[in-house]
C-alpha cells in the first residue's frame, strides 16, 4: 500500500497487544493485570516483560541487574553524566538532565551503539566455530570495525571480571554466545592486543544467551548508566550555580580566520 | 580554584575553528567581545547580519551570498511548522497539554522529528543518496529500486526511499509548491534538477516526492553536508512546534484528542 489507506485504517483507533490503562478501574500490561498479578515484581523484572513479553527467572534478573550495577559511574567527567551535572548546575529540572543524558547515551563510540553493534554481530557469529569462525571474524572486519573490542580511553575493562563472577556464580556464564565472544576475542587479540573484549561484548553475550534478540537489546541498554547520571546531577546543584567545569575565555583555544569585517553588501 | 594553572594558563582547552572571545580586564570569564569565523559577532554583524546569514556562518564558516540567504531564508519558512497533524508537533503538543516544561516540548519535537520517517534522519539519508546518486537518473532509479542493506546500529532500517512520501502515491500540493518557488532561488544544481526530474522519480518509486526530500535537494545547493543537514532540519523546525505546544498548553488536555485502543489481549477484571 503505497496511498493513504494505511492512514485511513490506523486513525483515531490503535490496535494493541502491550496494554492498555483503564484509568479509574485497572490496568493492562502485555496480556496481565498489573495490580492483580504483576505488583510484586521488582522493576527489573516488569522492565524486561514489557521489552521482551517474556518473563525471566530470579537468577536471570539477578544478572540484568548486576549489569547495569556494574556499568554505574558517577563521575562527572564522562559526557553524558557531565551533561547530568550541567544541568544541574545550570539549574534545570533533573528530568530535563537526565532525559539529555540518556538520549546522548545512545552514542556511537560508549553506550546504544556499540550494545546494538556488538549483539547483532554475536548473534550472526554464534552458528560458526573453528576456521568458519575465523573467517566470519575477517569478513566482518573488511566491512569496518567489530564493536565490543577495544575502547576509547584504557584497553583493559574493569568491569569485566566482575560481571563474568556474577554470571558464574549464577550458572549463566556456559551459553553459546559468551562463549563466541570469547573466541573472538581471542582472534582479535592476535591481530592487535588493544582489542581486548569490553563491556559491551559482554553484556551483549550475557543477554543473547537470555534470549535478547538486539532489538530488546538496544532497548535494554537504555538506562544501563541512569544511576551514575542523578547522583552528579545533584551534587553540581548543590554546589554554586555554574561551577562546574567552568571555562574562562583562555579555555578557548581558537584556530579559526582572523578578525575580518562582515560584509555589508553581498554579491 | 583549580581550573588554571599556578601561571593562569588553563590545563585544558576547547580546540575551535568557529568562536574566539576576548575577556574583560580583570575577569576571564567575562566577555568584552567575540568573534564568530572571524566576524565581530557584537561589534559589527550586530543590527547588520540576519539569523539566517548567522546560521550560515556558524556551518559554513563563511558569510553566506545574498542569494544563498535568501535560498536558506525561504526553506526555513517552509520548514517552519509542519502543523499539529506532524508527529514531532503533535510530541511538543503532548508536553504543552500535560504542562511539561519548555525544554522537554522541544525534546519531544527533537526526538520524534529526528526519525526516518518525515524526519532529520530521512534529510540526512537523502541527501546522502544525492551525493551517491549525483544527478543520473539511472543511479535513482537502481538506488530506489534496491536500498542498500545497512549494518545494524541504533538506526532502524529503511523502510521507504528517502526523502519520498511512504503514504502517498502522488507529491502533494505544499511540497509541489515549496520546490517550485525553491527551484528558481537554486545557487546550486539538485534543486532545478529535481524539479525537472520529479515526475520520473514519482514513477519510479511509485510514491510522492516528500518535503524531506525537497530540503535535502535545497540543503545540498546551500553547500551543507548531510551531517549539518540533519542538524538545521532538526532546528528549522523547531518554531511550530513551540508555537503548537504553547497553544495547546493554553487550551488544556480536555480539549486535546485522546484516541482509542482496541485491546488484543484483556485479560479482565480480575475477581
Amino acid at each position: 500500500m503505497n496511498g493513504p489507506d494505511v492512514l485511513v485504517d490506523s486513525a483515531d483507533r490503535m490496535r494493541t497487544r502491550v496494554g492498555q490503562a483503564f484509568v479509574g478501574t485497572r490496568a493492562v500490561f502485555r496480556g496481565q493485570d498489573l495490580h492483580a498479578e504483576l505488583r510484586h515484581l521488582d522493576w527489573m523484572a516488569l522492565y524486561v516483560l514489557g521489552i521482551t513479553g517474556r518473563h525471566h527467572t530470579e537468577a536471570q534478573l539477578k544478572l540484568l541487574h548486576a549489569l547495569w550495577v556494574c556499568t554505574s559511574y558517577p563521575d562527572a567527567r564522562i559526557w553524558n553524566n557531565r551533561t547530568a551535572a550541567l544541568a544541574g548546575s545550570a539549574r534545570s529540572t533533573p528530568g530535563l538532565g537526565i532525559a539529555a543524558a540518556l538520549a546522548m547515551s545512545e552514542a556511537t563510540i560508549y553506550g546504544g551503539h556499540p550494545y546494538v553493534s556488538s549483539i547483532d554481530f554475536l548473534i550472526r557469529a554464534q552458528p560458526h566455530g573453528g576456521e568458519a569462525l575465523h573467517a566470519f571474524v575477517e569478513a566482518e572486519l573488511a566491512k569496518g570495525r567489530i564493536y565490543g573490542y577495544g575502547r576509547p580511553i584504557a584497553s583493559v575493562d574493569e568491569r569485566l571480571p566482575w560481571a563474568l563472577g556474577i554470571a558464574a556464580d549464577l550458572q549463566l556464564d556456559g551459553g553459546p554466545h559468551l562463549r563466541i565472544a570469547l573466541e573472538v576475542e581471542r582472534l582479535l587479540v592476535q591481530r592487535s592486543p588493544k582489542l581486548r573484549m569490553n563491556y559491551a561484548a559482554l553484556m551483549s553475550a550475557l543477554c543473547a544467551d537470555l534470549g535478547f534478540s538486539t532489538t530488546e537489546m538496544h532497548h535494554f541498554q537504555v538506562p544501563v548508566f541512569l544511576a551514575g547520571m542523578s547522583p552528579c546531577f545533584i551534587e553540581a546543584a548543590e554546589r554554586a550555580p555554574g561551577t562546574v567545569f567552568p571555562m574562562s575565555c583562555a579555555h578557548i583555544a581558537y584556530e579559526g580566520p582572523a578578525a575580518r569585517r562582515w560584509p555589508t553588501s553581498q554579491p | 580554584m583549580t581550573a588554571l594553572a599556578p601561571t593562569g594558563a588553563p590545563r585544558e582547552r576547547v580546540r575551535t575553528r568557529i568562536w574566539h572571545e576576548e575577556s574583560e580586564p580583570g575577569n576571564a570569564f567575562a566577555t568584552r567581545s567575540a568573534l564568530c569565523h572571524g566576524y565581530d559577532v557584537y561589534g559589527d554583524m550586530l543590527g547588520q547580519a540576519r539569523w539566517v546569514d548567522m546560521l550560515f556562518l556558524l556551518l559554513r564558516g563563511e558569510a553566506p551570498s545574498a542569494g544563498q540567504a535568501r535560498l536558506l531564508e525561504t526553506l526555513a519558512v517552509a520548514l517552519c511548522n509542519a502543523g499539529p497533524r506532524d508527529a514531532a508537533v503533535h510530541a511538543a503538543m503532548c508536553a504543552g497539554v500535560g504542562g511539561s516544561t519548555a525544554a522537554a516540548a522541544l525534546i519531544a519535537a527533537l526526538s520524534v522529528g529526528a526519525g526516518k520517517a518525515g524526519g532529520a534522519r530521512e534529510v540526512w539519508a537523502a541527501m546522502q543518496q544525492f551525493v551517491d546518486c549525483g544527478r543520473s537518473p539511472a543511479a535513482w532509479e537502481r538506488a530506489l529500486a534496491a536500498p542498500a542493506v545497512e549494518r545494524a546500529g541504533i538506526w532502524p532500517q529503511t523502510e521507504h526511499p528517502p526523502g519520498f512520501d511512504p503514504h502517498a502515491a502522488l507529491t502533494s500540493g505544499i511540497v509541489e509548491r515549496t520546490l517550485q518557488v525553491l527551484a528558481p532561488l537554486s545557487v546550486g544544481l539538485c534543486l532545478p534538477w529535481l524539479l525537472q526530474s520529479r515526475a520520473q522519480l514519482e514513477a519510479a518509486t511509485g510514491r510522492g516526492l516528500a518535503m524531506t526530500g525537497v530540503a535535502a535537494a535545497a540543503l545540498l545547493d546551500l553547500g551543507f553536508t548531510p551531517d549539518q543537514g540533519e542538524m538545521l532540519h532538526l532546528l528549522l523546525r523547531l518554531p511550530g512546534a513551540a508555537a503548537h505546544a504553547l497553544e495547546q498548553k493554553e487550551q488544556g488536555h480536555k480539549s486535546f484528542p485522546f484516541f482509542a485502543l482496541d485491546l488484543q489481549d484483556d485479560p479482565g477484571i480480575a475477581a
